[in-house]
């Protein structure tokens, strides 16, 4: 049989076009010459393969055509335009700062990216998350009106309630600097902040702030409130220490994994991170997305770390930045820009005090970054 | 309608290639990986590329005829999304554990493996295919990607008639399965 006959005889078998003489006749053939048999089985693979080819390819220019509508629509977007045959060979261009992936490296990131449905006029669904979202933010409301009065007693000013912004993410920080506003969080908090950055306070309201240190190796930022609203809060009532943690000292954390704030109690478990990282130590605890930036505090009212990430293999395995490298965070602050004023006042209140007492006397302190 | 209802019907507009449902698709669930890649070190452009080999995944499988969705589709969607994102971050040692979110996920390994074999061959046939040369090319483009008939082909490609083409096609496609051996063979 010449090659073009056997091409043309198992693609008409292959699509069942060979009528059943015919059929009986070329299956005979197959079997009584094992060579043919050889050849035609390879056929068929490659006929299956060129198949399998078209239907991925037509499938991927379709969809190419949906993504391109979808960026016309601005539902999703691009910074490089789309072109055909991209999506094999898509990470090949894919190189990013090793800085970031080192600081993710084998950890994940322990804050929380609230999806925000985008509104279109024809897409029903996309309208539901966002009344969903409206309710959440009436039952906020009302829990805001109960709180002030209690909170007003605490001697924290009341402020009005602006209007909530749209945000993308959740995580969490702590006041470091009191009189001049600065909060610490993670440096891949702040990172997530494309337009906006805000922090919200215990009684729900957000003030407006920058990010004024970065350092994502250490994974730590420092963020001042420029909201001129807020109302400055007395002196930390914790402390912030300068030597490393220690193995078995029992801790606790506060933070926003989710739209309250959220206590949480454990111990420090090694004294180094993952990978024997000496910036961070571990902590056995149970931390959430939206943990990160929680400022760690030893019973005796010690800041001792910011949570940062968690391992995901392994249960109650949380990585905390020690807080020695706030004190770093804030010399290169006042490096970066001599009039930036910052500095650490502490009037630690917290030792011998009951935990109820503590948390009280802390949750003031303790914010919930935003941003979009 | 429940939502697996949902699913199964976007599900059958998929494996149709219809339009419409892929727009669906990623109106219902482009969000959720878009935040899945920028909360671990990704770009609105990594989660578009993403989500474009999501679909095919899901193509993939619907393509075979023999997929039962056990779980919602988001879970389906967010589980490959999220496997292929970290196979990614590893392919650059970027990563040794798993992203984490706040999505249920299910095990989707056959399905990524069975995704990177056929992507594995779509490379090496598109690679082929562009090594033979025209118009071999459009001569089996027309015919296996387009499924023109062979007398349209002919009338197209100026063939005297269509068994001309027919055979021309052949020796094409001759061509293209050497090339295409050469290096499937080579990559076994």
């Amino acid at each position: 049989m010449e090659d073009t006959l056997l091409m043309d005889a198992a693609e008409r078998f292959a699509r069942g076009e060979m009528s059943a003489e015919e059929k009986i006749y070329f299956e005979d053939l197959r079997k009584n010459n094992p060579e043919l048999d050889q050849a035609v089985v390879e056929q068929l693979f490659f006929l299956n393969q060129l198949d399998n080819y078209s239907s991925t390819k037509n499938f991927k220019s379709i969809v190419g055509e949906v993504e391109n509508k979808l960026i016309a629509e601005k539902f999703l977007s691009r910074s490089t335009p789309q072109s055909n045959g991209r999506i094999v060979q898509l990470w090949h261009r894919y190189k990013k700062d090793i800085a970031v992936a080192a600081s993710i490296a084998g950890i994940v990131s322990i804050f929380v990216g609230t999806i925000v449905s985008s509104v279109t006029k024809d897409g029903d669904k996309n309208i539901k998350p966002l009344v969903e979202k409206l309710n959440a933010q009436e039952k906020k409301t009302r829990k805001i009106e109960t709180q002030l009065n209690q909170l007003q007693a605490g001697g924290i000013n009341t402020i009005p309630v602006k209007e909530k912004l749209d945000a993308r993410f959740r995580a969490t920080g702590f006041m470091i600097d009191a009189t001049n506003n600065y909060i610490v969080t993670n440096a891949h908090v702040v990172k997530q902040a494309a337009h906006h950055l805000i922090v919200e306070n215990i009684k729900g309201v957000e003030f407006d702030a920058t990010a004024v240190y970065v350092n994502v190796d250490q994974d730590l930022a420092i963020i001042k409130i420029t909201d001129s609203s807020f109302k400055r809060l007395p002196a930390l009532p914790y402390s912030v220490r300068k030597s490393g943690a220690n193995l078995g000292e029992s801790i606790f954390l506060m933070g926003y994994p989710k739209a309250e704030i959220v206590y949480g109690e454990g111990y420090v478990s090694a004294r180094n991170g993952y990978k024997m990282d000496s910036t961070f130590c571990q902590i056995s605890t149970s931390a959430n997305e939206g943990n990160s930036g929680s400022p760690v505090i030893s019973k005796n009212g010690d800041l001792i770390g910011v949570i940062t990430s968690k391992e995901t293999d392994a249960t109650g395995v949380v990585f905390a930045i020690k807080s020695a490298y706030i004190y770093k965070a804030i010399n290169e602050v006042k490096k970066q820009k001599d009039d930036e004023k910052i500095k650490i006042t502490s009037a630690p209140s917290l030792k011998g005090l009951d935990r109820e007492t503590q948390i009280k006397k802390m949750e003031g302190y303790v914010f919930m970054i935003k941003g979009n | 309608m429940s939502t697996l209802e949902k699913d199964k019907i976007l599900l059958e507009g998929i494996a149709a290639e219809d339009k419409d449902c892929i727009e669906q698709l990623y109106k219902q669930h482009y969000n959720m990986v878009q935040t899945m890649v920028i909360a671990n070190a990704g770009s609105k452009d990594d989660a578009a590329d993403l989500f474009q080999e999501t679909v095919i995944v899901l193509f993939e499988k619907v393509k075979t005829g023999h997929f039962e969705l056990t779980s919602l589709l988001k879970t389906f969607i967010y589980s490959v999304a999220r496997r292929l994102w970290l196979k990614k971050l590893q392919q650059q040692q970027r990563y040794t554990s798993q992203p984490d979110g706040l999505e249920e996920i299910i095990p989707v390994e056959d399905e990524i493996e069975q995704h990177l074999k056929i992507q594995n061959d779509f490379v090496i046939m598109e690679s082929a295919m562009n090594k033979i040369g025209e118009p071999c090319k459009s001569l089996l483009q027309a015919y296996y990607l387009q499924k023109k008939h062979m007398n349209v082909i002919a009338q197209e490609f100026g063939y005297t008639n269509a068994n001309n083409a027919k055979t021309q096609k052949y020796k094409c496609l001759v061509r293209l399965k050497k090339l295409f051996f050469a290096q499937y063979k080579n990559t076994d």
